[in-house]
């Protein structure tokens, strides 16, 4: 059961071969068993997870099922769900019970999934290997003294560990790709307004979009058919009708241009990860498509760019907590102005104090026109580079990050260096284009690399319809780092 | 060498919108502390803001109202600083790109007795609004809500506001107080403000700089929060006073923002410019740009009615009132409406007649009893089947307001009072002549001194006439046969 996928666990719930409640059991038991290992979870609360799971069932018996009814789901602790504490990984947060659920958790709940629990993440999003999570690091279920990425690092750890079904994710400058690569599994973040923002924990809002993380494109496209729609609680949503992005999983790929931009295959990518990368390109020939050699002039840009837009938000973003309404405070202080100071140096992490320092700064009196203008206008060049490519191509491959996953603490002592583990990602979300990470092999090390999908806006259906191709065709995705029988 | 005294304002108006300017927490006046304070309003992790169409509405309505230019595309930013009221600690306004641009408001202003500029005659003047923007309320610390503590209410947090911005074209108190009021009456008139000043719907910052005319602007000085018009003339007073004793005894003008304690009738510096903050504003990425066709534009246009300075110009040049009658009568638009009711029942001759009825009895009346003219007792079609009988020389001025009286106390018709109280002037030219006739028999040594000389007289004969006709005797008819008889 552990490896099936979503599409037989529905038909086995159906069968009644297992109900809900079993099922939920058996990852339960199984977080309970793993968890003080991985430590993917931050929350979870086997109580509604069950009773969520007795109502699936009660659907299921009537008849009345969805596809995902049933089938627990792993949420990201960004997303605020009713009744449950959601930290988005902070100190600040560390005691927050939601009063309301995020347009995403009340998609699921509809759909009749069940919440198996908040996974861990680096702080409000912040990072790229979930060591900056007040809850401690995630390890990487191929290597525990690896990191599993970030900042969705205990859902790609939860996925690829087998202690959930599927996960959501968030990616805001790649958050769902980068870890989804490192863990071996696969995730997408779709065109920015495809999902609802609504009670996700802001970090950067113009770049902030949730998706899905699972073990196949298949398993993608089911979760995306719940995550997605329009929802007037959020300005930056976009009213378009719904779609079903499985529809053409199983469309033929011959004629497909996919376009190979040079900047992605240059200098700082590691010969193992480019080998994987040019093996999964030469499958596609296989399967009928053609490269067509692009350019994204810009995107050396787009890291920089990047840590000045997305502080810049972040800096206004966190200003809420302040410690006033709910939230840290610090217990003992002078004044006011002593309590917003302790509070907020002691609720708040190393990484996330740097991120409010630099937006901050660019956003002042004098710097704002040279930083944070000066980055928009790029950030229309990058923009602008995509737009060209797709005139030559209908996809965009390349690797998802430079290397495959690398060792807890080992980049801790360099921002830079942690930074440019997304240079492959990051202007994607600058552009608002949808991008996805396949698994297309492993490095020497036994370590999974991650195969880049990018897309036109709004083209997942067929994103997905590629990645499902290629895992007809090769079986990296279903290999799994669990070596117990459940 | 003479003082001028350069004075601009902002004014805060807030928006008559059911629901929150970016949620639907209601905006009801004076709830329990925190009770209209939804997610939005605390601003709760993971919340957004999502804009109320009605307050854009009302801003286009302002600016078309002040002919001013309305921005295809305006952008909302944050301005970022901390402070407990301000619950996602930046409020979400707009500043490079406001809704409203450059417009203009026509004031007529009343020199005020006792103020800076002195008594003297009635003008007009126009003032330039720089811009109008939307933004969102903070809400309220309430300092030692609880045992030396300071609660927050946020009930007001996210109330729609629109900021009025002019040009510093005032030089005086009087126009400033003149501009407020003027500023005060259009957003009552255009229905986008209820205006109430004590509840906070209509807050004044007055900035105030004096110099030597024909010099360069000297350093301002904001005086803020003034929510009432007598406040804000003492508050301007006292202001330009302190700063030119200020510089003419060698001290410097240090900008800052003060407070006006009517207690005392002192402005004092809260705090000075070298303690403002960098508010880092950008755009807010959680709000698209708000775009407003011109489709939009012209519905709204559709539902201005006219406003006051058209119906000025028209009461002027129609009914040849005086430009104090036209000011007094558009102070509202309720007023207004009230006189165009009576003209269009007493018809358009009358029009001067129920002008000063308005804005004598009426206006004292109402002042009385501390009612709103939509409250009057008195309706428009009583008033002028009043006015009518005046005219038409049934009743006299004196019965008129024993008739009046009658309405405001007892209500019923014009007529019937006239009747039941006997008041009807007697303007039978027999009856007048016969009762003249009379006094003259019957007062034959006084009609030989009067026609002798002794004009003073008259006014005897008349008193003498007006009893025999217990009062009712239409006085010009009588003036006129006494004339006729007395001469001989």
């Amino acid at each position: 059961m552990l490896n099936s996928s979503l599409k037989q666990m529905s038909a086995a719930l159906r069968a009644k071969k297992i109900s809900s409640v079993e099922l939920t059991n058996l990852y339960l038991g199984r977080i309970a068993a793993h968890n003080p290992v991985y430590n993917a979870y931050i929350t979870t609360d086997a109580a509604i997870s069950l009773a969520q799971a007795k109502a699936a069932d009660e659907l299921l018996a009537k008849g009345q099922a969805q596809p995902l009814t049933g089938i627990p789901v792993a949420q990201k602790d960004i997303f605020c769900a009713k009744g449950w504490r959601t930290t988005c990984g902070s100190k600040m947060l560390s005691d927050f019970i939601a009063p309301y659920d995020a347009h995403v958790i009340e998609q699921f709940n509809h759909a009749g999934a069940v919440n198996l629990g908040k996974t861990n993440m680096d702080e409000f999003a912040m990072g790229s290997s979930n060591e900056t999570s007040y809850f401690g690091p995630v390890r990487n279920p191929w290597n525990q003294n690896s990191v599993p990425g970030g900042s969705s690092g205990g859902a790609a750890s939860a996925v690829a560990a087998r202690l959930c079904a599927a996960a959501t994710g968030t990616d805001t400058g790649g958050s769902i790709r980068q870890p989804a690569a490192l863990c071996g599994i696969t995730g997408i973040k779709p065109t920015y307004g495809t999902v609802s923002r609504y009670g996700m924990i802001a970090f950067a809002s113009s770049l902030d979009q949730a998706g899905p993380m699972a073990r196949s494109a298949e398993d993608c496209a089911l979760m995306l058919n719940v995550m997605t729609g329009f929802d007037e609680r959020d300005s930056t949503s976009l009213p378009r009708e719904k779609e079903d992005y499985a529809r053409d999983l199983n469309l033929p790929l011959a004629g497909l241009r996919i376009g190979l931009p040079k900047e992605f295959f240059a200098e700082g990518l590691s010969p193992d990860v480019a080998a994987r990368v040019e093996d999964a390109i030469a499958e596609y020939r296989k399967l009928g498509a053609v490269t067509v050699d692009i350019s994204l002039p810009n995107s050396r840009l787009a890291v920089p760019v990047y840590y000045v837009l997305a502080p810049a938000e972040a800096s206004s973003n966190l200003s809420r907590y302040d410690g006033v309404r709910y939230g840290y405070r610090a217990p003992e202080y002078t004044d006011l102005a002593d309590m917003y100071e302790k509070s907020r140096a002691q609720g708040f992490g190393a990484e996330v104090k740097r991120r409010i320092m630099i937006g901050t700064y660019v956003l002042s009196h004098g710097y704002y026109d040279a930083y944070y203008l000066q980055a928009q206008k790029i950030r229309r060049l990058i923009a602008q580079d995509f737009a060209d490519a797709f005139k030559q191509c209908d996809v965009i491959m390349g690797p998802t990050s430079p290397s495959t996953a690398f060792r807890l603490g080992e980049k801790n002592d360099d921002p830079v260096q942690m930074y440019l583990s997304d240079i492959y990602t990051i202007a994607v979300n600058l552009a608002g284009l949808p991008g996805m990470s396949v698994p297309c092999g492993f490095d020497s090390n036994g370590m999974p690399a991650g195969l880049q999908i990018i897309g036109n806006y709004f083209e997942e259906a067929r994103m997905l319809n590629i990645a499902h191709q290629y895992q007809l065709a090769t079986d990296w995705h279903s290999r799994s780092p669990v070596k117990e029988t459940p | 060498m003479t003082w001028e005294t350069i004075i601009g304002l902002e004014v805060h108006t807030q928006l008559s919108t059911c629901s929150k300017i970016f949620s639907g927490a209601p905006t009801e006046y004076g709830a329990e502390p925190n009770t209209q304070a939804d997610a939005v309003s605390i601003a709760l992790p993971g919340v957004l803001p999502v804009l109320n169409k009605g307050a854009v509405e009302r801003a286009i309505r302002f600016g078309l109202a002040i002919g001013a230019h309305i921005a295809p595309r305006s952008v909302f930013a944050r301005k970022n600083y901390f402070y407990p009221d301000l619950p996602k600690g930046y409020q979400i306004s707009q500043f490079d790109l406001p809704v409203v641009g450059m417009g203009a408001l026509k004031i007529q202003v009343e020199p005020l007795s006792g103020s800076s500029n002195g008594p003297g005659k009635t003008y007009e003047k126009v003032v330039r609004i720089t811009r109008a923007h939307l933004e969102e309320d903070a809400g309220k610390s309430v300092h030692g809500a609880s045992q030396g503590m300071t609660g927050v209410d946020l009930n007001r947090a996210g109330t729609p506001l629109l900021e009025i911005v002019s040009e510093p074209d005032m030089r005086s108190a009087a126009e400033a107080v003149a501009y407020a009021k003027a500023l005060h009456t259009l957003v009552r008139w255009i229905g986008i403000s209820d205006g109430n000043m004590q509840e906070g719907s209509f807050r004044c910052d007055v900035n105030v700089s004096v110099r030597h005319k024909g010099e360069p602007l000297g350093t301002r000085r904001e005086i803020k929060n003034l929510n009432s018009f007598k406040f804000m003339q003492q508050a301007i007073d006292y202001e330009v006073q302190w700063q030119i004793d200020t510089i003419e005894s060698g001290g410097k003008i240090q900008q800052a923002t003060v407070l006006f304690n009517p207690d005392t009738g002192e402005t004092r510096a809260m705090r000075s410019k070298e303690e403002a903050h960098d508010y880092r504003y950008f755009p807010d990425p959680d709000l698209l740009p708000l775009d407003i066709s011109e489709e939009w534009k012209e519905q709204m246009r559709a539902t201005l009615p006219e406003l006051p300075e058209a119906r000025h110009t028209r009461y002027m040049d129609q009914y040849t009132l005086t430009a104090y009658d036209a000011s007094m009568l558009t102070s509202s638009r309720d007023m207004a409406d009230f006189f165009d009711t009576c003209v269009s029942v007493a018809g358009p001759a009358n029009a001067k007649l129920a002008a000063n009825w308005i804005i004598g009895e009426v206006s004292a009346q109402l002042n009385r009893d501390g009612l709103e003219i939509t409250q009057c007792p008195v309706s428009p079609l009583q008033l002028s089947s009043m006015l009518i009988r005046i005219a038409d020389n049934t009743i006299s001025n004196s019965g008129a307001k024993e008739v009046f009286r009658t309405l405001w106390s007892e209500g019923g018709d014009a007529d019937v009072i006239i009747e039941a109280k006997g008041l009807r002037q007697v303007s039978d030219t027999g009856a007048i002549e016969a009762l003249v006739d009379g006094i003259i028999a019957a007062n034959a040594d006084k009609v030989a001194e009067y026609r002798a000389g002794k004009d003073k007289l008259f006014g005897f004969f008349v008193g003498l006439a007006m009893k025999a006709s217990k009062g009712k005797a239409n006085p010009g008819q009588l003036n006129e046969v006494l004339q006729k008889k007395l001469a001989g």
